[in-house]
């Protein structure tokens, strides 16, 4: 049964379902042994060793560790340090999330079927081959530029800006916006390709250009959506901030990464602290914005 | 009236709050445009251009020696052993203590009202373990899963182990909230008709409420599965095994035709996972 409605948020699944009444089939066995034999192969490849953590001297390890992490270094010095590093790892995001929002907004109106080759804004239009080339070519280019962006992951980015242009937060922020801007550029054209078309129809009637169609029967419709998932991907990216620092690029990261690497554990708890203060404030502060935009 | 409502939205159209927005927006702009050390042309200067010409050159031709590659293959499977296991820890973390994050399973709803009417000491003892659980599960979510691996690997040493351990430790606070919000968006009305017959607790999750969620349930933890092998690529960056730590020893040797390889693996892997992630979602 393949149905849309399984996803998250979407529409009401009947109960109880008319095929509930039916055994198991055989399809199912196969996949529930396929699925232990899966577990199994990777118990043993990630060598786990579930002795070290419930035995008792497991226990007492990590008792231990959780006791040096108590108290949390609260010197003024060190508050300091974490401030600097909160608003670091806020910069870096929020600039981040900019720089993608750029980048996706740039993209995303080639990388949509129906904007830029097909649909109803070209039917009429004489059925030239190169014509039809000549639209598509961005399109492909545009929506590999989106593929390639998104896949490599933002740890691996940050890698590489902090090779190209140094330490820092700057390589922080181009690895999230460069990043987030792949992953919005494809949100953002879901988006696109799923607005209704009526209005556009509407505009299209009254002899409007392809422009004024673009902003008064297309952007108005989905600026919304943009905008929450701009805010959603901006809750994302204060969390990854906060770790891009361990390949040293700025931010709470790198304070956690030294704090860990010289066993200063009462900083580290602090500094997780001061992450979790700054992922509550900005999560609030986005479903504010959320709440008075849409 | 209908006056009222007219001047009531003029009154909202005035407020304050784009002006607002535009200042702090503006402040936290410059302010983070500093202090980020944003340098827009840097990549039109001589330094930068020598830099990107340099990595660009240095990634062609990829890496495809048939020794590479098979030295590879190894750390490839264990990226999707660590995040199959990971998430399978994730779901055994996060499934009990999403059972009881949610409220109208452990205080309030149809299963309790009940039990908990004219009982305060009763109703303090199922709130405090259903604020536990959220803490629990804000607590694990809430930290990073990059600072969980490095702890990790500082607890139990280099290798996958840590990785999964911290896929696992993360995701389930993650799976465990949304699994709570899940159970809370059931229908109510099953979980009363099997009450009304005399059923227990045990015996209306089972049969009213688990049917119910189950396929959000197994949708949702594939949709993490996808995250867990992106994740558990990356991991290995702080040492937690996977691909992560080749890409990072290649990246540190600038040897970036080994970089490319490695990546191309990475987005064949990553779509394969997505590939078969969807093809069972369609099936449910």
């Amino acid at each position: 049964m393949s149905t849309g409605s399984l996803q998250p948020g979407g529409a009401h699944i009947p109960w109880p379902a008319p095929e509930s009444r039916v055994g198991p089939r055989a399809a199912t066995h196969v996949a529930l042994a396929g699925l232990v034999a899966l577990f199994a192969w990777s118990y043993y490849g990630s060598n786990i060793r579930l002795s070290d953590l419930f035995s008792y001297e497991g226990g007492l390890q990590i008792a231990a560790y959780i006791a040096k992490l108590f108290p949390p270094d609260l010197s003024p010095a060190v508050l300091q340090e974490a401030m600097k590093g909160t608003v670091e790892t806020f910069a870096i995001s929020f600039m981040g999330t900019l720089m993608a929002v750029a980048i996706a907004l740039c993209v995303v109106f080639f990388s949509s079927r129906n904007l830029i080759y097909s649909g109803l804004l070209y039917e009429m239009e004489a059925k030239e081959q190169w014509r039809h080339t000549l639209r598509v070519l961005p399109y492909l280019i545009a929506k590999s530029l989106l593929n390639i962006l998104r896949t490599i992951p933002e740890m691996v980015w940050a890698l590489i800006f902090v090779f190209l242009v140094g330490l820092g937060p700057f390589p922080g922020v181009l690895a999230l916006g460069v990043h987030t801007g792949g992953v919005l550029g494809k949100l953002f054209g879901e988006v696109l390709e799923d607005i209704d078309p009526q209005p556009v129809e509407a505009l299209q009637s009254t002899g409007a250009s392809r422009l004024q169609i673009l902003f008064y029967g297309i952007v108005p419709q989905v600026l919304p959506q943009f905008i929450s998932y701009t805010l959603y991907r901006w809750e994302v990216n204060i969390r990854v901030a906060a770790v891009l620092g361990f390949v040293g690029a700025g931010g709470l990261g790198q304070r956690i990464y030294i704090a860990i690497s010289l066993f200063l554990e009462n900083q580290l708890l602090t500094f997780i602290i001061a992450i979790y203060i700054l992922v509550t404030i900005v999560d609030y502060l986005s479903a504010y914005l959320r709440r008075r935009a849409i | 009236m209908k006056r009222q409502d007219l001047s009531s939205i003029s009154k909202e159209s005035k407020s304050l709050f784009p002006y607002l927005f535009a200042f702090f927006f503006g402040i936290a702009f410059i302010d983070s445009w500093r202090r980020a050390g944003i340098a827009p042309l840097f990549f039109f200067e001589a330094q930068g251009r020598e830099h990107l010409w340099k990595f660009v050159r240095g990634m062609f031709p990829p890496e495809l020696s048939s020794q590479f590659l098979s030295l590879m293959l190894q750390p490839a499977l264990e990226t999707i052993q660590i995040s199959v296991m990971g998430t399978l820890i994730a779901v055994l973390i996060g499934f009990p203590l999403g059972i009881l994050a949610t409220r109208t399973f452990s205080v309030s709803g149809i299963l309790n009202d009940a039990e908990i009417k004219g009982a305060p000491a009763r109703f303090a003892a199922r709130y405090s373990i259903y604020f536990c659980a959220r803490a629990v599960l804000s607590l694990f979510r809430s930290i990073p899963e990059f600072v969980w691996a490095f702890m990790f690997v500082r607890a139990v040493g280099l290798g996958p182990f840590p990785g999964v351990l911290a896929i696992g430790v993360a995701y389930g606070g993650m799976l465990g909230k949304v699994y709570s919000e899940i159970f809370e968006g059931a229908n109510e009305r099953p979980l009363e008709a099997l009450q009304s017959t005399g059923a227990n607790k045990m015996q209306t999750f089972c049969y009213g409420w688990l049917p119910q969620v189950l396929p959000n349930f197994v949708s949702y933890t594939l949709y993490r599965w996808e995250c867990a092998v992106r994740a558990s690529a990356i991991l290995g960056l702080v040492g937690a095994g996977g691909l992560g730590q080749q890409i990072e020893i290649s990246m540190r040797m600038f040897n970036f035709q080994e970089v490319l390889t490695l990546l191309a693996i990475l987005f064949m892997m990553v779509a394969a996972v997505d590939f078969i992630s969807a093809k069972v979602r369609a099936m449910l």
